[in-house]
């Protein structure tokens, strides 16, 4: 306490850029690594794999990393939840195969429209997620006991679900669209444009309100360089994405941005948006950090763990109807083998922790682009499925590692 | 001395189950005054500091609020009367800042939204009235502040609502001299604001140091609430180890008789 600076008030007006700077170096080595794994994960990850297969930079290719991943992705969003409560569900996989045959059976055995099928999979799902969430919170069993028994049972129930192993094709146009379609590429430019003025608008707009209260706030030059950077990735990925891919161009036309990405950006914002700016998301990061403080501050900590299930279960849903549209169909295995785990890698790659309190969605769709390179990249190499499970399980086992140091060093610096 | 005690308990009992761990407590903080309660290890102590604060409801016996009788069942109902604890493990969320700590359960929403900028001057406002200058920014995280600051946090929490009476348990046991010196002169400057503030003390350094009044349990008895400059060290210490001193306490020591105070 006696050797802390010494200061009144906070500090007024805008920091240099050089600050920022400092204090995020100071951050990192200070054991919050943040996304930096990833994001060098991915860096390393694209230069190996364009180096060995020149093909895997291709336009083709690119678009296909987003629908690999997108399912994974989506799951592992959901996932953030429950791992920012110290919790994890085992059974996030299955939800999603559950889901994905409901919406299969009422498509195509009942032939509802594609809209109310949509609905009742997602209905599903927050009903598993209701249950899970009241074993968990009310009755206190571990999560991992009552997921992993949910992981088996669902997996049963996808069995039954698609009449002891047979699988469900899917036609309905709408739903096929969502991981096979693109959206056409002035739609892209036009879609880059607003989020980017959305991005800049929101970033502005809050400095300037801290500024006007005599609050810190980011310095112009810092937002102009955050929006700069996101403008020149998100614009690249459009161009690229917006080239022709198909071999045979006349026959039928391949381009434009995958409906996918538009589908997870406005899921990560939204999600975003809860975390970071609602009552509600500071509440799931209070119960992950202390839960006792929480309980005592008013919290009522049994509803925010079984809405972060019940969020993860849905979300798994979604990532279900992505799985389902992407296979054009729906078999016993969807949502099994290596599902669950590439969507927890996903999460943990991306910086969220498993002990509870640290995370962000956008950890997810940073781990789910890892996954997806190394899925993709390894498939390129002609590896076997055998050698990709091994990779990926030691990338996960990696990530796990530098989440336990970090928090180990972060302990040591007195951060954490 | 003011007519009506901010807070008072009359005949309070508690019981776990088959063990009765409060017998007919009687307690009172006023306005302006550090009112110390101690007692030793398993005396009742926590158990009714949980009670004054609504997460254990009370057997039988009177919570006066400002004079009037209240019934407090949960810690929103203590929080709405103005009561807020301070506890011992501190009740932080670690992964939190100082701001989103202060207003955890209670954010300034605006809308939907969270109103960060009101919620960040407020709590700037609120450490600098206790005159806090430790504090390099309320942005910093919790997990790395040092034990006194975190105290001070929790303290500034459970002002920040214009609360009347802050019940402190041990504040400063995890504390060194400089920052238990520090936390101390914030105990004393929150009474010297008006507040009725309870402090649990193990330390009796600390209590004859801040406090106006003591009140003494013993084994689960009030054994005297006497004001500080009345009585000695070692007399505090014969309420606390055998539940009399002299004239003072139960009028049996072994604790099983009634009160007489």
């Amino acid at each position: 306490m006696s050797v802390m600076v010494t200061k009144g008030a906070p500090e007024t007006g805008s920091a240099p850029i050089s600050s920022h700077v400092r204090g995020y170096l100071d951050r990192v080595r200070g054991g919050d690594v943040g996304a930096l794994p990833a994001i060098l994960g991915l860096v390393v990850l694209c230069t190996i794999f364009t180096i060995l297969r020149p093909a895997f930079l291709s336009e083709g290719n690119f678009a296909n990393l987003f629908t690999q991943g997108a399912a994974v992705t989506v799951i592992a969003m959901g996932l953030v939840f429950v791992l920012l409560l110290g919790e994890i569900d085992l059974s996030a996989g299955f939800a999603s195969g559950v889901c994905a045959a409901v919406l299969a059976v009422l498509l195509t055995n009942h032939g509802w429209p594609w809209y109310w099928a949509v609905v009742a999979s997602l209905v599903t799902g927050a009903g598993i997620g209701l249950v899970l969430g009241v074993l968990v919170a009310k009755l206190g069993i571990p999560s991992f006991v009552v997921t992993l028994a949910a992981f088996l049972a669902f997996q049963g129930i996808v069995l039954m679900l698609m009449n002891e192993g047979s699988n469900i094709s899917i036609r309905d146009d709408t739903i096929l669209a969502v991981a096979n379609k693109n959206v056409s590429p002035a739609l892209g430019w036009l879609m880059l444009a607003v989020g980017l003025a959305g991005y800049a608008a929101v970033q502005l707009w809050q400095a300037r309100g801290r500024v006007s209260r005599g609050l810190t706030a980011d310095p112009i030059s810092l937002i102009a360089i955050r929006v700069a950077a996101v403008a020149v990735i998100a614009g690249v990925a459009v161009y690229v994405l917006n080239q022709e891919r198909s071999r045979n161009a006349i026959v039928v036309s391949l381009k434009g941005v995958p409906i996918v990405v538009p589908l997870i950006v406005v899921l990560l914002i939204g999600w975003t948006f809860v975390l970071r700016r609602t009552a509600y998301g500071r509440h799931i990061y209070a119960v992950g950090g202390n839960r006792e403080a929480s309980r005592r501050a008013g919290i009522n900590v049994d509803r925010i763990r079984i809405s972060a299930f019940m969020i993860c279960s849905t979300m798994a849903a979604v990532g279900g109807v992505i799985a389902a549209s992407r296979a054009n169909s729906v078999d016993p295995n969807t949502g099994g083998s290596n599902v669950l785990l590439y969507a927890v890698g996903a999460a943990v790659i991306g910086g969220t922790s498993l002990f509870g309190g640290k995370g962000r969605v956008l950890d997810a769709v940073l781990g789910g682009a890892v996954v997806a390179v190394i899925d993709n990249g390894m498939g390129l190499m002609g590896y076997s499925a055998g050698v990709k499970y091994v990779v990926t399980g030691l990338v996960l086992l990696l990530a796990a590692g530098v989440d336990a140091l970090s928090r180990k060093r972060a302990a040591a610096t007195g951060l954490r | 001395m003011p007519a009506t005690p901010v807070l008072e308990l009359r005949r309070l009992n508690k019981s776990f189950g088959p063990v009765q761990v409060l017998h007919d407590v009687s307690f009172s903080a006023e306005a302006g005054e550090v009112t110390a309660l101690v007692g030793d290890n398993g005396a009742g102590k926590s158990t009714l500091v949980k009670c004054i604060g609504g997460i254990h409801p009370i057997d039988s016996g009177d919570y006066l609020f400002e004079g009037a009788p209240v019934h407090v069942n949960s810690p929103r109902d203590a929080a709405g009367l103005g009561v807020e604890i301070v506890y011992q493990d501190l009740a932080l969320a670690d992964n939190l800042d100082i701001v989103q700590n202060m207003f955890l359960g209670r954010e300034r929403k605006r809308g939907l939204v969270l109103d960060e900028a009101t919620m960040e001057e407020m709590a700037a406002k609120t450490l600098t009235g206790l005159s806090v200058r430790t504090v390099h920014s309320v942005r910093q995280q919790v997990s790395s502040l040092s034990g006194g600051q975190r105290q001070t946090v929790a303290i500034a929490k459970a002002v920040l609502w214009n609360s009347k009476v802050v019940v402190l348990d041990e504040p400063t046991a995890a504390l060194g001299v400089a920052q238990t010196q520090q936390v101390l002169e914030l105990v004393r400057r929150l009474a010297d604001k008006g507040l009725a503030v309870v402090l649990i003390s193990h330390n009796l350094n600390d209590v004859f140091a801040v406090s106006d009044r003591i009140a003494a349990l013993y084994l689960g008895r009030m054994a005297a609430q006497v004001r500080t400059s009345d009585v000695t060290h070692a007399q505090v210490v014969e309420l606390i180890t055998s539940g009399r001193s002299g004239e003072l306490g139960l009028a049996n020591g072994d604790g099983l008789n009634g009160v007489k105070a």
